[in-house]
């Protein structure tokens, strides 16, 4: 079955030997977007800013969504290693990706694994490094909404918060939820949204252009993992977003937006 | 009739401001133990043994100590630890832990040994209860609440077979890895200890006791969802192709007895003041609803009666913070608190046999704010006069005790073969 809305599809691919949610849209290079801990937010402001240059792929990951759970996939790195055969069974070749906190993680953790199939990486927020300072916020402590708030620096100045957290989410929304809290709590409960090794391995992407971007205010993850990052992954480049808390593509569009397509279309 | 004891040894610090009826909200993992006082705490824990001891005196079949982790609600971090002191200076009565939480437990081997060395230490006496253990264990332990069953399950059958099987042999699970189990100290009652299984929530769990003939015990549930839970597992036990009965099914409860019906009120009403465990019914406390429903701890979708009126109670599906408490005049009203003078308690008692028939039963007494005095005049009163009544009213209502007629079987086990544990 395929959805349509506008300038996006939402289908179900077999890949990887399983049955893949996929929503797609845009035109231009393929650019695969790894969705965060709370699953694929649905099509926002930047998705469709970043569908005028690049056709996105956005997989659920397993477990998430419409994708089937892998029962075999015990953490971070399972998860990357089955992606990878995913990105094979897509057939589309080198790529870039962005990754979305946890998908930050996934993503960091499938370009170390095989730097050659990618062509630049951007980071947003990513986990997968310990901060030096501050602890990341134990999302599994307090209830979806409570966490999806604290991801903001200031929902009320967000245009889109209602949109992903509305006051009354439904029970499709609420049901959504506790099923990504619960593939996102199989991938990241032990050491709790990190993985010690992945730091040394991080210099692998000395040769794959990465752009790693904060905001500022995070307080789901704090910077120093974000320093962390850029100290890991020789030539990558750190950009603050100010007045922004964990969600710079939600919260801070514009800037975020201009980030993003500065690096993507420089050479 | 298995008649048992309990109370969860709450941290009753009157300094501490987290204690009685006006206290601080005590909320799941959020009581900095910076207010904890050793020297009172060495007083409350000599003073629960003191308690299990003169239980015993007074004539109950089980002492039964539970485990919960980093909160006042329950000293018992380390049950194991209680039981092996129990196993030295009781003499008679079954040692009843309801239960080990299995799941947090990284080295199941352990347990093996500690488990063992208990029923060796106070000759067969022990009885090994299992549970999954609420969200806050799984947090304090840091164990994944996904793989809760899974590992439950895995656990089990590994303890199992340690007791039971020669060793040396190696075990390569799922989540569990050894590559030389030859435990040098097995249990002393063969094939293994009695294995009982508590709960109040998931519906998987009664189905695997009913599947396994395992004993299964509510905790402090409402009547009516109780009796709709051991229905569901004699139905079981009958899709498994044998016939369950009160042998199968337990049921612990409130109940304290005194000297007058004034004192008994005035005792009665500290079982919800004080720090008391707020995820079975009718106590106080705040629950945090994260924590309730830590992802894949149970399934959102099998719970039991028993639960659905919890979350209800909370403002449905564990989404809203809330109170579970219920006001001790309705927990009067609905007999999940009987207290007063024997006379006035022992036909409520009986009232709870005829309508839920388990075949053991467990008085939990001594919590909250009560003293130690409270319990002392409570126990005794037990020993003369309630105990030996709820005898004869199980006598008459054909209610036995699971070391009365085999649980498995449905057959009567003579006397001998039971250590004379129960009294009947």
């Amino acid at each position: 079955m395929t959805t349509t809305s506008g300038t996006w599809t939402e289908e179900i691919l077999e890949l990887a030997g399983t049955k893949v949610q996929m929503v797609k849209g845009g035109s231009g290079s393929p650019l695969l977007v790894l969705h965060d801990e709370m699953g694929h937010p649905g099509w926002l402001r930047f998705h469709e800013e970043l569908a005028k240059h690049h056709t996105l792929y956005i997989p659920s990951h397993a477990g998430f969504g419409g994708t089937g759970r892998l029962d075999w996939i015990m953490g971070m790195r399972d998860l990357a290693g089955w992606y990878l055969e995913v990105l094979d069974d897509l057939g589309l070749g080198q790529i870039d990706v962005m990754g979305f906190s946890l998908g930050g993680w996934l993503a960091a953790e499938m370009a170390v694994m095989c730097p050659d199939r990618f062509k630049k990486l951007v980071l947003v927020g990513p986990a997968g490094v310990r901060p030096t300072q501050g602890e990341i916020y134990d999302m599994f402590l307090v209830v979806a909404k409570e966490f999806i708030t604290t991801c903001f620096l200031d929902p009320a100045k967000t245009a889109e918060f209602q949109q992903i957290c509305p006051d009354e989410p439904t029970p499709e929304q609420m049901e959504a939820w506790e099923v990504a809290r619960e593939e996102a709590c199989r991938l990241s409960w032990r050491p709790y949204m990190h993985n010690p090794s992945l730091p040394h391995l991080l210099r692998r992407l000395k040769n794959t252009p990465t752009k790693i971007l904060w905001g500022k205010q995070d307080a789901i993850i704090p910077l120093s993992a974000g320093e962390g990052f850029q100290q890991a992954i020789p030539g990558s480049q750190l950009s603050i977003i100010d007045d922004c808390g964990h969600r710079p593509e939600v919260e801070k569009p514009e800037e975020f937006l201009s980030e993003v397509h500065q690096f993507l279309s420089s050479p | 009739m298995f008649i048992g004891y309990f109370t969860e040894r709450p941290y009753q610090d009157q300094a501490s401001g987290f204690f009685g009826a006006t206290g601080k909200p005590i909320m799941d993992l959020m009581v900095s133990n910076d207010v904890y006082d050793s020297h009172l705490a060495a007083d409350l824990y000599n003073r629960f043994l003191d308690e299990k001891l003169y239980a015993e005196e007074m004539g109950f079949d089980g002492l039964m100590l539970n485990e919960h982790h980093s909160t006042p609600f329950c000293m018992g971090g380390a049950m194991n630890v209680e039981a092996s002191i129990l196993a030295r200076i009781t003499k008679r009565a079954k040692i009843v832990l309801l239960g080990n939480i299995l799941p947090i437990w990284d080295d199941p081997l352990w347990l093996v040994e500690q488990l063992s060395m208990i029923d060796v230490i106070s000759r067969g006496r022990l009885v090994s209860g299992w549970v999954r253990g609420t969200g806050r264990e799984s947090v304090a332990h840091n164990i994944e609440p996904h793989h809760n069953w899974e590992r439950f399950q895995e656990a089990h059958e590994f303890i199992v077979k340690a007791w039971t099987d020669p060793g040396p042999f190696r075990w390569e699970g799922k989540h569990y890895h050894y590559r030389h189990v030859n435990p040098w100290v097995k249990p002393y009652q063969k094939p293994h200890p009695p294995i009982w299984l508590p709960g109040v929530v998931s519906r998987d769990s009664l189905m695997w006791a009913a599947e396994k003939r395992i004993p299964y015990i509510m905790l402090a549930t409402e009547m009516d969802p109780t009796k709709q839970a051991f229905q569901l597992y004699h139905d079981a036990a009958a899709e498994q192709g044998y016939e369950s009965g009160p042998q199968n099914l337990g049921y612990l409860w409130k109940v304290h007895v005194d000297e007058t019906e004034e004192l008994a009120e005035q005792a009665g009403r500290k079982y919800v003041q004080g720090p008391s465990n707020p995820f079975l019914a009718g106590n106080e406390g705040t629950v945090n609803p994260a924590l309730a429903n830590l992802p894949g701890l149970t399934s959102r979708r099998r719970v039991l009666p028993t639960q659905a009126v919890a979350t209800a109670a909370r403002g449905g599906g564990g989404g809203v913070a809330g109170v579970l408490g219920r006001p001790y005049e309705q927990q009067i009203e609905d007999h999940t608190i009987i207290c007063g003078t024997p006379k006035t308690v022992i036909p409520k008692i009986r009232h709870v046999l005829e309508y839920l028939r388990p075949g053991s039963i467990f008085f939990w007494d001594g919590d909250g704010a009560m003293t130690h005095e409270d319990a002392m005049r409570s126990l005794r009163l037990m020993g003369e006069e309630v105990i030996p009544a709820v005898r004869e009213i199980a006598k008459d209502l054909e209610l036995p005790g699971p070391f009365e007629v085999d649980p498995a079987t449905n057959q009567p086990i003579p006397p001998e073969a039971s250590n004379g544990a129960s009294a009947g």
